[in-house]
């Protein structure tokens, strides 16, 4: 019977006291189940009563006009989850991960951050304390830094050219993305190595790099990774390409049985001001873009899948009614995303406030119910073994009356 | 610090990187010809192929109409069916990109022939970091088209004089209209309003509030800086109205397409108050006068001088050399050439040499300036943009692009350039003697270190590729 993941917590803790295990046996049942996780930031707030519309709250409706997703089973509604939420038409791979139990939905969620400004809000979904700017790190790297085994490799990728605010701190990472140019001969790149033995920034960048090529090139060279990217026609094609590319490369790294075991990308697109659409339109597009790419991602990690979590999140929500323009402005609440083959999924979380006019958060926006933090804390307590007392205090600072949300992953 | 570094920091930092020759032309102090570069007029880029804005988006509305006029028709007809009918509606989707991508790709390359050939580079800069606030971003519909024009109209007539007038002539021209959603922001109490509640029509009318929180937020005082979401609902009340002639069908179509319009019937009615500031309803006046008061708050000051020394000192900038650009911001009523002034005698700009990690547009005009590398406009001459993860305006936010070391000095980034700078060596091969130019592009920051490995390279295309590839050069 495999160790359970607490039992094997306290035995370590056991050991480093009485040497009753050797660290080499410690290793190795830590190899046997490595948890991964893949942190998608969905930049611009997307509208979470748009993605996971509460068809069943009687006010829903009439705050969304003609944008209102019909109800499960009519034509053109949205995709049955539960009795009171659906999920948006364009979520067909969410949806048999629902079914699958391997969705948990979070809804009326927020960050503590209770402004408007995207860049702000960005900030504080990232840097994990509750004020704007007030680290120059991220909680994920934090939380890398506090994890078991901290230190011993690349801890994390960042998939794009450089690394997000929440990727950035003293856990090493590094940052990949698909090359179109021939690769440097190494007559080259070794007198660059010497230039740089000055400058310890640059070394290091270059350290990284070289060590992120080279678990790209052991998963089967460009062709696995998407190098050379699909010729796509329209935007949209592009788009869909870019996302390939990127979960591809994601997967690759998660595969590795020593790289990175945590991989974050970001998506833009979801600041729906106009036109924002309702079944069809410009956000159901973009949904669907999404969809697509998660589904990627699960078959690209095969067998990984089933210890992996990936979570979506975003800045906030937007405004519960439609605004002149079609579209929807910045709000408060919205709804974040726990899939994979280790979610205890089948599930929506939710303390629903309701959208009457007096349960809305200043008459506007979906109220939040549920802190943020509380899911990023189940989350890497569980799965990724972060103790809580590093949690409390490194990771997410000045959260001591967040609790952890429990329970949300298998262990 | 040497005097002899003042000449490098005016090229590298405060320009877009020497050119063989700037650097000795020049002399003893880069002060005097960064002041210089602000007596000229404003820093135009004129070419008969660049079109104003207004008929490009009146060309721009005309093919919209045509496209949906043929979409009624097909669906009128009620279609050939099949794969017939789908590769004809990918056609039509197809129209609107393919009129204003070549415009995108025109406008873009002569901004960079511009940077790479400039001799005026500081006053260059300037343009970038303006067109930068005042982002606009090419991933949305039609500004793939204006964002060259915009920048042409609404930037560079305006960065050589006060604060508050191209503060005016960003937020009344229709790139940023659109681009913000604006034009068909409505009044809730407006004539437009009223006479569609008689119709009982079922769409919603209200107003848009995204330019407005942008104008406070990202454009003038800054997120910090005092307001709260009551005055964002009011002065997105107070600009309901600025739209743009011909811009929609029905009761948008009037006035001359293209072209900024005040609609009176979309303006929300009576007085409005914004940061605690009474105003009255003068129409389009309005709004005027919000922005005039915004121009020059207090906060608009600092914040306008926080980013300009980011952007020219250091990534987290002395707050005694930022409090010093406010004050002159302040004194002048927002005239920018005085700011420009103080931030050149800002003893912190001088005092520490590469505090500045190039973003990748600084990086290849640098080396396209410093190599004088021709932009080709036959072959893709914006690829390097592309490739090195910077395409121009299109940071994909308002928030434009950002201007600290860590956003942009990723490892996959820093290989990147150098795979990019192996690429250039090669190309170039023996056509440039990378020993002789490093000393002429990077003066008194050119290290024993790159000298050397400059100097001993196994080619004379791989001199180039250390050249750009040396730390001094990553920097500015």
């Amino acid at each position: 019977m495999p160790m359970q993941r607490r039992e094997f917590l306290s035995l370590t803790a056991l050991a480093a006291g009485g040497a009753l295990l050797t660290p080499r046996l410690v290793f190795a049942h830590a190899d046997r189940r490595r948890p991964r996780f893949v942190l998608v930031i969905l930049r611009g707030a997307l509208d979470g009563l748009a993605a996971v519309p509460p068809c069943g709250d009687r006010d829903y409706a009439a705050l969304r006009r003609e944008f209102a997703l019909r109800a499960p089973g009519e034509p053109g509604g949205a995709l049955r989850l539960d009795g009171f939420y659906g999920l948006h038409p364009s979520l067909t791979f969410l949806e048999q991960c629902y079914a699958a139990r391997e969705l948990t939905v979070l809804h009326a969620l927020a960050s503590p951050y209770r402004e408007r400004s995207h860049f702000d809000g960005q900030d504080v979904l990232e840097n994990g304390s509750p004020k704007p700017h007030a680290l120059q790190t991220g909680w994920l790297n934090r939380a890398l830094s506090a994890a078991p085994g901290a230190g011993q490799r690349e801890a994390g990728v960042a998939l794009g050219q450089n690394v997000p605010l929440v990727m950035r701190g003293p856990a090493a990472v590094t940052s990949w993305s698909a090359s179109r140019l021939s690769a440097l001969d190494e007559d080259t790149l070794a007198r660059i190595t010497d230039l740089y033995a000055g400058d310890a920034l640059l070394a290091r960048r270059l350290a990284d790099a070289l060590a992120a090529n080279a678990i790209a090139s052991e998963d089967g060279g460009d062709s696995a990774m998407g190098g050379g990217a699909a010729q796509a026609n329209g935007a949209a094609q592009a788009n869909n390409a870019r996302y390939t590319e990127v979960v591809r490369a994601a997967a690759g790294f998660l595969r590795q049985d020593d790289g990175p075991r945590v991989a974050v990308f970001d998506t833009t697109g979801w600041d729906t001001h106009a036109n924002e659409g309702g079944a069809q339109g410009q956000l159901a597009g973009r949904l669907a873009a999404l969809d697509a790419g998660l589904a990627a991602l699960k078959q690209e990690l095969g067998p990984t899948w089933s210890d992996t979590a990936v979570l979506l999140v975003t800045e906030f929500g937007r405004t519960a009614a439609v605004n002149g323009t079609r579209g929807t402005d910045h709000g408060t609440a919205t709804v974040a995303f726990l899939v994979g083959g280790a979610v205890t999924g089948g599930r929506v979380i939710a303390d629903w406030p309701g959208l009457s006019g007096r349960a809305l958060y200043q008459g506007r926006d979906l109220s939040p119910t549920l802190d943020l933090r509380a899911v990023l804390k189940g989350v890497l307590g569980e799965h990724l073994a972060v103790p809580a007392r590093a949690l409390e205090q490194v990771v997410f600072p000045d959260s001591a009356a967040v609790k952890p949300l429990r329970g949300l992953l298998r262990t | 610090m040497p005097e002899s570094f003042t000449s490098a920091i005016a090229t590298n930092r405060f320009g877009l990187g020497a050119r063989p020759g700037e650097l000795a032309a020049i002399g003893s102090d880069g002060r005097d010809w960064l002041r210089a570069q602000l007596l000229a007029g404003p820093p135009a880029l004129g070419s008969p192929e660049l079109r104003p804005s207004q008929q490009i988006l009146s060309d721009a509305f005309e093919l919209r109409r045509e496209i949906q006029g043929a979409r009624r028709a097909e669906r009128f007809a009620g279609g050939g069916g099949g794969a017939d009918q789908a590769a004809q509606n990918a056609a039509l989707q197809q129209r609107l990109p393919q009129f204003l991508r070549p415009i995108y790709l025109t406008e873009a390359t002569a901004r960079f022939q511009q940077a790479v050939s400039t001799e005026r580079p500081f006053v260059e800069r300037l343009t970038q970091f303006w067109a930068n606030h005042f982002a606009v971003s090419v991933d949305k519909q039609f500004l793939a088209g204006l964002a060259g024009s915009f920048e042409r109209e609404a930037i560079r007539p305006h960065l050589l004089g006060d604060f508050a007038d191209l503060l005016l002539a960003v937020e009344t021209h229709p790139a940023m209209l659109l681009y913000l959603d604006n034009h068909l922001s409505v009044g809730p109490h407006s004539p437009a309003a009223q006479q569609l509640v008689r119709r009982q029509a079922q769409r919603r009318i209200g107003i848009n509030e995204n330019l407005a929180r942008e104008i406070l937020e990202l454009h003038t005082l800054g997120v910090g800086g005092g307001y709260t979401q009551t005055d964002v609902t009011s002065f997105a009340e107070v600009i309901t109205g600025w739209s743009i002639g011909g811009a929609e069908g029905g009761p948008l179509a009037g006035g001359a397409p293209g072209r900024f319009l005040f609609r009176p019937e979309l303006h929300e009615p009576g007085a409005q108050v914004v940061l605690g500031r009474r105003y009255r309803d003068e129409g389009f006046a309005q709004g005027v006068a919000v922005l005039h008061d915004l121009a020059r708050e207090r906060a608009t000051a600092h914040f306008i001088a926080t980013k300009l020394a980011r952007h020219f000192i250091a990534d987290d900038p002395p707050p005694a050399a930022v409090e010093r650009l406010a004050d002159a911001f302040l004194r002048s009523d927002g005239n920018l050439p005085t700011v420009y002034r103080a931030l050149i005698d800002a003893r912190e700009a001088w005092a520490e040499p590469l505090a500045k990690y190039k973003t990748p547009s600084d990086y290849i005009v640098s080396s396209f300036r410093g190599l004088m590398l021709p932009v080709d406009a036959g072959r893709s001459p914006l690829a390097p943009f592309d490739l090195l993860g910077q395409r121009t305006w299109q940071p994909g936010s308002p928030a434009g692009w950002p201007d600290r070391s860590a956003d942009w000095d990723g490892a996959s980034a820093l290989m990147k350039r150098i795979e990019w700078a192996d690429a250039v060596g090669g190309r170039l091969g023996s056509h440039r003697d990378a020993v002789e130019l490093a000393p002429a592009l990077l003066g008194a920051h050119l290290t024993d270190a790159t000298r050397a490995a400059v100097a001993h390279a196994a080619s004379a295309a791989q001199a180039v590729t250390l050249l750009l590839a040396a730390p001094e050069f990553m920097r500015r």
